[in-house]
């Protein structure tokens, strides 16, 4: 890119300069030249008219005694004069009286072209200059004096004049050519400087190289200020751009072994909930049982409901504590998305729900090939949740039907599970994915809360949406969107 | 195969009790051998420490490993276990409380033969332990250097 502008710049300096250079020496030339060859014809019109009038005077006395042989000696004369070509001596009534030719070829007219009135007629032709003069002795015309010219000095004295002009046209070209180098460095090169400058900055992003004055004056020079001025802004912007990209990047770094710790903590917490707090659970549970079946006999009804009830206490914090590690591990799981059949999903987790309980009559529907992206053990835990609860919620119902299928709303493709369960209320729906939230009693439907939950955590990581629709005793329908 | 050992390493004695309660309630009558923690599994397996002297050509059929113990964890235990050339091929059943992922890869991982979490539900628990009496008792063949191993 500089390369050509560099030749461009110099090239148009250079053009410009021979080009004005030129065109003034030229017109200065042509002028000159034709006031001079002007001026020239003049001088010679005159030498010749001179020529012509000794010539007439010289013939007076020829003419007066009508001596024709003395009018051709006084001619002959001419002979002298290398530009004449031809004479001729007319009588006053047109006649021609002497005649001299240089050639014998050359043609004379027959009278004197001249009007009555004129003393002298000259007239130019092609290469040829025709000058008639009268010839008068004491106020009376004797006759007319015919010269004729050629312009050969004015010819060689154009000729030299054009030679002349050449060779000064070229000498000052090659000035012209020598003063152009001296503006290309003063002019030229200070800009390719500069725009050499201007092209490593764009291509290295190096701001804090500067244009360097080498001497330069005037506006140039204001143009090297005003652009290391630019440069000087541009770098000081730059610096205080990376200086808070740097900040931000440390504090994303920050923040991210922060975050790394927290959950580092959330892990090693989850990890000794799922060790040390089931243990004495079991020893509950154990215990409790071994009263039961080895003092059964001692202990009455009361007591023996007591233990029950113990036993049932000890299962549910169970499940609530296998649910809460469950909620915590797909918080901090990590995402791994992958073309997921969803369809299929749900038809085997449908069939571990009627494996479990065989008695029930419930009419499952499964649109074939959904499809999406996405964590499929999460998703998994998603549909799990959201069908088993449509399962439990129809419990009570002697024949339910549930269906997992895509449809439009509101311009977006949601996926949903809808049963005709039991339903909830919706003015409730806003504390429907809360942990340990629930719309129903523990007999009623048995439950920890903590699955919806676990439903909406999963779909936020993917980016998506649920929520939910329902009346009660009208059934329910969960929508999400990954 | 009632002379076969079952050595049990467990350090909360709610949960030996229980389990010895579990194995009575199935009727497995083998010797239970019961180490409280790490260091005590791998003493009576190598004969060291309280087990000096213990005829260490007699192995347990199957060691019931609990994950968390007091000094050398489950994990070292298991490890040391494998890396053992006398012990190396005993079958070792991880029992334990949690079902994190992290611990059955790493039991797996460490060359563990089987995991198992202990249920909440006692009644569970009692199933559990027959299955576990009726595979690794009866059903499971063992290496032929697993039971008898010459002493160095």
């Amino acid at each position: 890119m500089s390369s050509i502008q560099r030749v461009s710049i110099t090239k148009k300096l250079t053009q410009m300069n021979m080009l004005v250079c030129a065109v003034a020496l030229s017109l200065a030339c042509a002028g000159f030249v034709v006031f001079d060859l002007a001026t020239y014809r003049q001088v010679l019109l005159r030498n010749l008219s001179i020529q012509s009038q000794v010539t007439g005077s010289n013939s007076v006395s020829a003419l007066l005694f009508d001596d024709p042989d003395s009018a051709k000696r006084t001619l002959s004369a001419l002979q002298f004069a290398p530009n004449i070509l031809s004479a001729c001596i007319y009588t006053s009534d047109g006649k021609q009286f002497a005649v001299y030719r240089r050639d014998a070829s050359i043609q004379i007219p027959a009278t004197p072209q001249i009007q009555a009135s004129e003393n002298e007629r000259a007239s130019s032709g092609h290469e040829k200059i025709t000058l008639v003069h009268t010839i008068t002795f004491h106020g009376k015309l004797l006759g007319f004096t015919y010269i004729q010219s050629d312009i050969q000095p004015l010819i060689a004295r154009m000729e030299n004049y054009l030679a002349i002009a050449g060779i000064m046209l070229a000498l000052c070209l090659s000035v012209a050519l020598f003063l152009s180098r001296i503006a290309r460095r003063s002019i030229a090169e200070p800009i390719q400087r500069l725009a050499h400058v201007a092209g490593r900055i764009s291509r290295d992003k190096e701001y804090s190289v500067r244009a360097v004055r080498d001497g330069e004056e005037g506006e140039l020079a204001d143009l090297v200020e005003a652009f290391n001025e630019m440069l000087v802004q541009i770098e000081e912007r730059d610096r205080s751009l990376k200086a808070s990209h740097d900040e931000l990047e440390q504090r994303v770094s920050h923040r991210t072994a922060e975050l790394t710790a927290a959950n580092k903590e959330l892990e090693s917490f989850s990890y000794s909930v799922s060790h040390d707090l089931r243990a004495p659970l079991r020893s509950i549970d154990g215990f409790s049982l071994a009263l039961l079946d080895d003092y059964g006999e001692k202990l009455d009804d009361e007591a023996k409901s007591h233990l029950t009830r113990i036993r049932a206490a000890t299962a549910r914090m169970g499940l609530l504590i296998d649910d809460l590690l469950n909620l915590a591990r797909v918080a901090r799981a990590e995402l791994n998305r992958q073309p997921v059949n969803l369809s299929a999903m749900a038809s085997s987790i449908v069939e571990d729900l009627r494996k479990a309980n065989p008695e029930r009559k419930v009419d499952f529907f499964v649109q074939d090939c959904l499809e999406t992206a996405g964590d499929g053990r999460l998703l998994r835990v998603v549909l799990e949740n959201l069908l088993g609860n449509a399962w439990k919620y129809t419990s009570k119902r002697p024949a339910a039907s549930i269906q997992f299928a895509k449809r439009q709303v509101n311009g977006e493709e949601a996926y949903f599970v809808a049963d005709d369960g039991a339903g909830f209320d919706p003015a409730y729906a806003g504390r429907l994915f809360g942990a340990f939230q629930r719309l129903h009693g523990v007999n009623e439907f048995p439950g920890s809360g903590i699955g919806l939950a676990t439903v909406q955590r999963i779909i936020h990581r993917h980016g998506g949406r649920v929520w939910a629709e329902s009346a009660v005793g009208k059934g329910a329908t969960f929508y999400f969107i990954v | 195969m009632e002379n076969a050992v079952i050595l049990l390493v467990e350090d909360n004695p709610d949960d030996e009790a229980l389990t010895l309660r579990a194995l009575k309630k199935n009727n497995i009558k083998n010797a239970l051998v019961v180490a409280h923690d790490g260091t005590e599994a791998l003493d009576y397996l190598f004969g060291t420490g309280k087990f000096d002297g213990r005829d260490t050509r007699v192995m347990p059929h199957v060691i019931l490993l609990d994950l968390k113990l007091p000094k050398l964890d489950g994990f070292d235990v298991l490890r040391a276990i494998r890396a053992d050339e006398r012990t190396r091929l005993l079958p070792v059943v991880i029992l334990t409380t949690s079902n994190e992922e992290q611990d059955r890869i790493n039991g797996y991982g460490l060359g563990a033969n089987s995991y198992i979490r202990k249920p909440v539900e006692f009644g569970s628990f009692i199933e559990a332990v027959k299955q576990l009496g009726l595979y690794w008792l009866i059903l499971n063949q063992t290496a032929p250097t697993a039971s008898v191993s010459p002493k160095n």
